[in-house]
């Protein structure tokens, strides 16, 4: 029984520890604010490995583990999320499905320039009116001869539209009933995407409608097999949810820091708030459960990394990291007062960032839904 | 190019440093320990050359407790080759004067330098002294407060930035550099890096080992003794200025009182 990080896992959340801290805390406020994309931020992340973790050398990767990924993503969103969702999305849903499932010619044309963090890859999946409902896939690709023709559009769609973006890989019915999984390079005539979205929160993110009109790619483009887009995907998304789970642990933890600093500096009634035990309990409570949220997902990679199954509590992980990344970012306001309202302060960035948590790579009713299947509940 | 480079754990700066009760050295279990930042740009500046100049080796040299190997690892991970770590209970408490001839001794059992490098100071004692110092006993140029570096065939130019102006230095190899704050920007380790430390080599060494006279070193060899030492006193308030239109005249008075102006 050994719940303690290797030696290796510790250096690593220590050097991104050191790195959120001194190059995105004194610098993310302000591109939030303007809803910009942070393109020196992602590239001192790219030039320390970041997008690479997971990834073999062979491929320009850290030779690292899923794990490793997770808690680079908890100590970015200690910081602020938007940083942290676009290397999660970088890495676990425009890299990952390459290095998973591509053709060695695919994953040696993409993957070094993603792993390097040098360029970004999207996962093209959800469509309006698909959400949860991931099956019901619109968009489609017919064969013309030696190339795919692609028709449709896609929605909240992460690193996108950057202009580091390389690909996008996008799940279309090659018959009806078929989903295949196609990869459509940058700028391919007909691929367009909207401006940004207007979001409540992850404001530095790259978020965009996609759309589709008779374009035109190689049919080698099609990535893994043909007919198993969505199942492939499916394949993804348990990992994906402990990195969210990862991501969700760093934003309630982030609340606890930011409460604790302010509960010594802020004085009222002729004391530090943090004198009082209404504010002591609060934050206790917020510890307890960014702590337990971590524990829930250090569980389900240590399961992941086993190569067991880890369904379960991967969904566990995502509903209730989630949920205290929710409850801390509203307490944490709280403590804040007046000035928790104010975006110039770290915790208001927390509370608009952490409900997308709740929705995001599975909603929390769909991580109750597959708790219950696997009771056997059915 | 065989390089050197001296480095140090150092409290965090970030955290609050003690002496300790007993003999007034640091107390170093009161704190986080950190590579010093200043060290950090030399391994920086060591790794850049070695990038630049195929087949070169950086070796890291650290003297300091058991857990100075974090230290060592810090530099390994960022890209240094090997290590080597002078570790004696005998060491505690040992001056700049000592910290040199000790360090002089352990470059000895390395061969072929080409170039040493060290932070110009590091963050707790601060004397800045140990780099010149090593250049002395070595018999070596000493070359310090480099702002910029550069190796050239056999020769070696830094710019060299203080208070008193901008000198550009030029040696020829081997040479001893220090490096001030503002050299380079350090790189970050990758995870590559850090898995990679784990396997670099790192030779731990006794006084005995190293061949160093145990009267040379430790808090007894010191130049100097504490006697006593308390902690920084809070801030007082200061002194309010109330102008009746002559605020310039008592700002200036209280300046030229503290010997300011």
């Amino acid at each position: 029984m050994d719940l303690e990080l290797s030696e290796e896992h510790a250096a690593l959340r220590a050097t991104v520890e050191h790195f959120a801290q001194k190059e995105v805390a004194p610098v993310i406020g302000e591109f939030y604010e303007r809803g910009e994309f942070p393109y020196e931020i992602v590239a001192k992340m790219g030039a320390m490995g970041l997008f690479g973790l997971p990834f073999p050398e062979e491929h320009g990767g850290m030779g690292g583990d899923y794990f490793a990924l997770c808690l680079a993503l908890e100590e970015l969103a200690r910081v602020d999320s938007s940083v942290a969702i676009t290397v999660e999305a970088g890495v676990g849903l425009g890299a990952m499905p390459i290095h998973r499932f591509g053709t060695d010619e695919q994953k040696a044309r993409w993957l070094p320039a993603l792993a390097a963090g040098e360029r970004l890859g999207a996962f093209g999946l959800t469509e309006a009116g698909g959400g949860s409902d991931a099956g019901a896939t619109r968009t489609t690709a017919r064969l013309d001869g030696d190339e795919w023709v692609i028709n449709g559009s896609k929605c909240f769609i992460t690193n996108s539209g950057t202009d580091i973006t390389s690909l996008v890989t996008v799940t279309a019915r090659t018959s009806p009933t078929e989903i295949s999984a196609i990869i459509v390079p940058a700028g391919t005539p007909g691929f367009t995407v909207s401006e940004k979205y207007s979001k409540v929160g992850w404001s530095a993110s790259d978020t965009r409608e996609l759309f589709f009109d008779d374009v035109r790619v190689p049919r080698e483009n099609l990535l893994g097999e043909q007919g198993r887009g969505y199942a492939q995907f499916l394949s993804i998304l348990d990992e994906g949810r402990v990195a969210i789970a990862a991501l969700s642990v760093g934003l309630a933890q982030g609340c606890v820091d930011e409460s604790v600093r302010y509960a010594h500096e802020r004085e009222a009634f002729g004391h530090p708030i943090g004198k009082y035990q209404a504010i002591q309990f609060k934050i206790a409570e917020m510890e307890a459960r960014a702590h337990t949220a971590r524990l829930a997902y250090y569980a389900a990679a240590a399961k992941m990394l086993r190569g067991e199954p880890f369904k379960k509590e991967a969904a566990i992980a995502k509903l209730v990291s989630s949920n205290a990344a929710m409850d801390n970012a509203r307490d944490a306001t709280q403590v804040f007062g007046g000035y928790g309202f104010m975006n110039e302060y770290p915790v208001g960035r927390f509370y608009r960032d952490a409900k997308i948590l709740e929705i995001g790579e599975g909603t929390s009713e769909v991580q109750k839904m597959l708790i219950a299947r696997e009771l056997g509940l059915r | 190019m065989n390089i050197v480079v001296l480095v140090k754990q150092v409290p965090d700066t970030y955290s609050e440093r003690k002496l300790s009760s007993g003999d007034h050295t640091l107390d170093r279990d009161a704190t986080d320990a950190v590579l010093d930042e200043i060290d950090e740009r030399a391994v920086e500046s060591a790794l850049q050359l070695k990038e630049a100049n195929d087949g070169s080796e950086v070796t890291v040299v650290a003297m300091g407790p058991d857990r100075a190997t974090d230290a060592i690892r810090k530099a390994l991970s960022m890209g240094a080759d090997k290590a080597v770590h002078l570790s004696d209970e005998a060491i505690h408490g040992t001056d700049a004067i000592g910290t040199a001839k000790a360090l002089v001794k352990v470059l000895g059992t390395l061969e072929g330098t080409d170039l040493v490098l060290a932070g110009n100071e590091a963050s707790d004692g601060r004397t800045g002294a140990v780099p010149a110092m090593v250049a002395e006993l070595l018999g070596l140029p000493s070359l310090t407060h480099a702002r910029e570096l550069t190796v050239d065939g056999g020769t070696v130019t830094v710019r060299r930035e203080t208070d008193d102006g901008v000198t550009v230095l030029t040696a020829e190899l081997p040479a001893v550099v220090s490096v001030n704050e503002k050299i380079n920007e350090p790189r970050y380790p990758s995870f590559k890096g850090i898995m990679a430390a784990k396997k670099k080599p790192v030779t731990t060494l006794t006084l005995a080992d190293a061949g160093i006279e145990p009267s040379d070193v430790g808090l007894s060899a010191a130049w100097s003794t504490v006697t006593e030492s308390n902690p920084k006193p809070p801030k007082s308030g200061g002194e309010k200025v109330e102008d009746e239109g002559d605020g310039g005249s008592k700002i200036a008075a209280f300046l030229v009182g503290q010997k300011l102006i």
